[in-house]
């Protein structure tokens, strides 16, 4: 080593103070993410669950800190409450269902068997309705299911009638909405699989159904669970869909913006329903160990 | 997630909770005097007694095409003051916005100035100030509960329009006289009824109960006690398994050119958007809601010299007429009428003129615990419980 790199080299105050001290070198690090997560997104967050426990004045809508339960008390003992709930959680079910079931072959076949042109083709239809706005793919779809929309046009020479607007639709729209969150990583687990494992699986004498079955899925699981939970908490927070191709359907974000401006404390209390269902879910998901490879 | 993590956020949470506590405050009530007339208290907020400088901006939150460059940009030639327009879409963001403390002036509905007058967000007009409101003003539209409280002028009229029935004419090819196409279960448009999506909607029910179940003593569509309001909502409840769709304004005209809906609760404005001569409103025989808009002056207004200016510009009967024509409402500046047979047509059209035509019309106005129809003996339901009760409509 020349004495002219070591004089190179000394000028460099912040690096050599960084080697020196390992915390600050994580301190640096961390910080800027660290305000990020507490500050802005804890810090808000924090603050308007805590308005879940205020009250309001009935007059002017005027927000009063103080404590009660009785927002909470409202979403148990209220009927319609309860039952949107519920409405709401079967929706965000049959949703990440349907993504499922939809993403498993699809993502088999484009690793599988497509060739690398088709692909690539297949790829890029799947992300398609990520380029366009949320706003446009909602109203896009309100479009095609009304009335006279495009389905029951295509659909009537078969004499079929399409469900108009309503929980059916607000599933649809919200499958639509959300299979690239499930696709994408289904997709990129299944094409790690090493192809040998499949001819292992085929010289065992499995066929197909039973290859997905007892290799793919359980190789899948994670990315499965990772997808759900975009599709399971994203639709259970929902609100444009159910307004604009649910007709009379009502969900948890639809009361939420209901009272967003009226009565916020009861829509603090409200959102703890989405994060509870999340957290349930997480919790039944980790007890089956798929949260381990993630 | 283990429960250190949990403790630091809830440690948080809670000394902001005591911060919070410590500052944040809300008043405002309304009490009943002695010979039973409506008095509300509000809070004293002064009234500007004369004009000063202008200065080099006024914040308006309006209704979508109610400040528009057409007649803004003269206005900023005019006195230098540059219009800066914050849309929003429902009253109740209005009355959220307006509190923020931001913007000067808000075009508000009589749903919303009850809540600002009472809270203390908005200040008292001076009117003499603003030579635009004068005899012109068409009389429906002076000393209203909403805008004129106490004997003080809280907001200058822009517009008014009924809340019609707006249907489809090559299915409903009988003109509907009664709301009762909406309402009744046997109606034959179940399935393909509009309906509007807010507490306020509570009140239409309310009306056709006034005139169908008089037992039930409804004088005032905004003025329910609690079995009133159960019966409203019951009604409501019948009507949620007919209902096709409940619209906003961003959904109401697909809702009838896509063909879900027939039959339903409409504004002028959304059946012209439909640009389609098929689809037909009637004002029924039981009559309807409405809504009638006015500018109110933030109490904390930076710039209120502009805001007044601005009020007193959009009183004169071209820029009146010009939000009017532009919104689809009748002008709340008669002389406007005159000024061409244009805005004669208009004006007859929106029935602008028309005293008994909004006779029938029940202006949106903020149900409160007191009742507004006068009775003292009783407490009527508040906004809050018309929200809680829509929500149980729609369960």
């Amino acid at each position: 080593m020349s004495t002219q790199t070591v004089r190179e080299r000394a000028p460099r105050p912040i690096s050599t103070a960084l080697y020196r001290h390992p915390k600050g070198r994580l301190a640096s690090l961390l910080t800027l993410p660290m305000v990020w997560l507490v500050g802005v997104y804890i810090l808000s967050l924090a603050i308007m669950l805590i308005t879940a426990f205020w009250t309001t004045d009935p007059f002017t809508s005027r927000v009063k800190p103080g404590f009660t339960l009785e927002n909470f008390t409202q979403l148990i003992t209220v009927p319609a409450y309860a039952m949107t709930a519920l409405r709401t959680l079967g929706i965000a079910l049959a949703v990440t269902l349907i993504c499922a079931l939809f993403s498993i072959p699809l993502a088999v076949f484009m690793s599988q068997v497509a060739g690398p042109k088709l692909r690539a083709v297949l790829a890029i239809l799947v992300t398609l309705p990520l380029w366009a706005g949320y706003l446009v793919k909602i109203i896009g779809m309100r479009l095609v299911w009304t009335e006279n929309g495009f389905f029951n046009w295509a659909l009537e020479p078969l004499g079929i009638h399409g469900p108009g607007l309503g929980v059916l639709t607000v599933i649809f729209t919200l499958v639509y909405l959300w299979f690239p969150y499930m696709a994408i990583p289904v997709y990129s687990a299944i094409s790690q699989i090493p192809a040998n494992l499949f001819d292992a699986s085929s010289d065992l004498g499995a066929r197909g159904f039973r290859t997905i079955r007892t290799v793919v899925t359980p190789l899948l699981l994670p990315s499965l669970i990772a997808g759900s939970v975009f599709t399971f908490s994203l639709s259970l927070g929902d609100f444009i869909a159910a307004m604009y191709v649910g007709g009379s359907t009502q969900m948890i974000g639809s009361i939420i913006a209901q009272n967003i401006n009226l009565n916020p404390p009861l829509a603090a209390a409200f959102s703890f329903v989405p994060i509870v269902l999340v957290i349930a879910y997480l919790a039944a998901v980790r007890r089956t160990g798929a949260l381990n490879n993630l | 997630m283990n429960k250190k993590m949990l403790a630091v956020p809830l440690a948080m949470a809670a000394a902001l909770g005591l911060a919070l506590t410590g500052c944040a405050s809300g008043d405002g009530g309304a009490s009943v005097s002695d010979d039973g007339t409506l008095k509300i208290d509000v809070p004293e907020v002064p009234m500007i007694e004369e004009l000063g400088d202008f200065e080099n901006e006024v914040n308006i939150l309006a209704w979508s095409g109610f400040v528009e460059p057409a007649w803004a940009d003269q206005f900023t030639a005019d006195t230098g003051c540059t219009v800066n327009r914050k849309i929003f879409a429902t009253s109740d963001e209005a009355v959220q916005l307006m509190r923020t403390g931001e913007y000067d002036l808000v075009s508000a509905s009589g749903d919303a100035s009850l809540r600002l007058i009472v809270d203390g967000n908005v200040q008292p007009l001076n009117t003499e100030l603003i030579p635009n409101f004068g005899d012109d003003i068409v009389s429906g539209m002076k000393g209203q509960l909403y805008d004129t409280l106490n004997g003080n002028v809280y907001g200058i009229p822009i517009g008014r329009g009924a809340n019609i029935l707006e249907y489809n004419s090559e299915v409903v090819t009988d003109e509907p006289t009664s709301w009762d196409v909406v309402w009744e279960a046997d109606s034959p448009y179940a399935g393909k009824i509009a309906a509007y999506d807010s507490p306020i909607y509570i009140a239409d029910a309310a009306i056709y109960l006034m005139h169908h179940e008089p037992d039930l003593g409804i004088e005032n569509p905004y003025a329910l006690d609690q079995e009133q309001l159960a019966a409203a909502t019951d009604l409501l409840k019948q009507q949620n398994e007919m209902v096709s769709e409940y619209w906003s304004p961003a959904t109401n005209v697909t809702s009838f050119t896509g063909g879900n809906s027939v039959v339903g609760t409409s504004w002028e404005v959304l059946r012209k958007a439909t640009q389609d001569e098929k689809f037909k409103s009637v004002l029924p025989q039981e009559g309807s809601t409405g809504w009638s808009d006015a500018w109110m002056l933030a109490a904390e207004s930076e710039s209120p010299n502009c805001a007044y200016a601005w009020m007193d510009y959009t009183s004169q009967p071209d820029v009146n007429g010009a939000i009017a024509m532009n919104f689809g409402m009748a002008p709340a500046n008669a002389a406007f009428c005159e000024m061409s047979d244009e805005a004669k047509e208009h004006c007859d059209y929106y029935n602008a003129t028309d005293e008994e035509y909004f006779e029938q019309v029940w202006f949106w106005t903020t149900p409160i615990d007191q009742c507004l129809d006068g009775r003292t003996d009783i407490q009527c339901t508040n906004y809050q419980d018309w929200t809680n009760a829509w929500a149980t409509v729609k369960g």
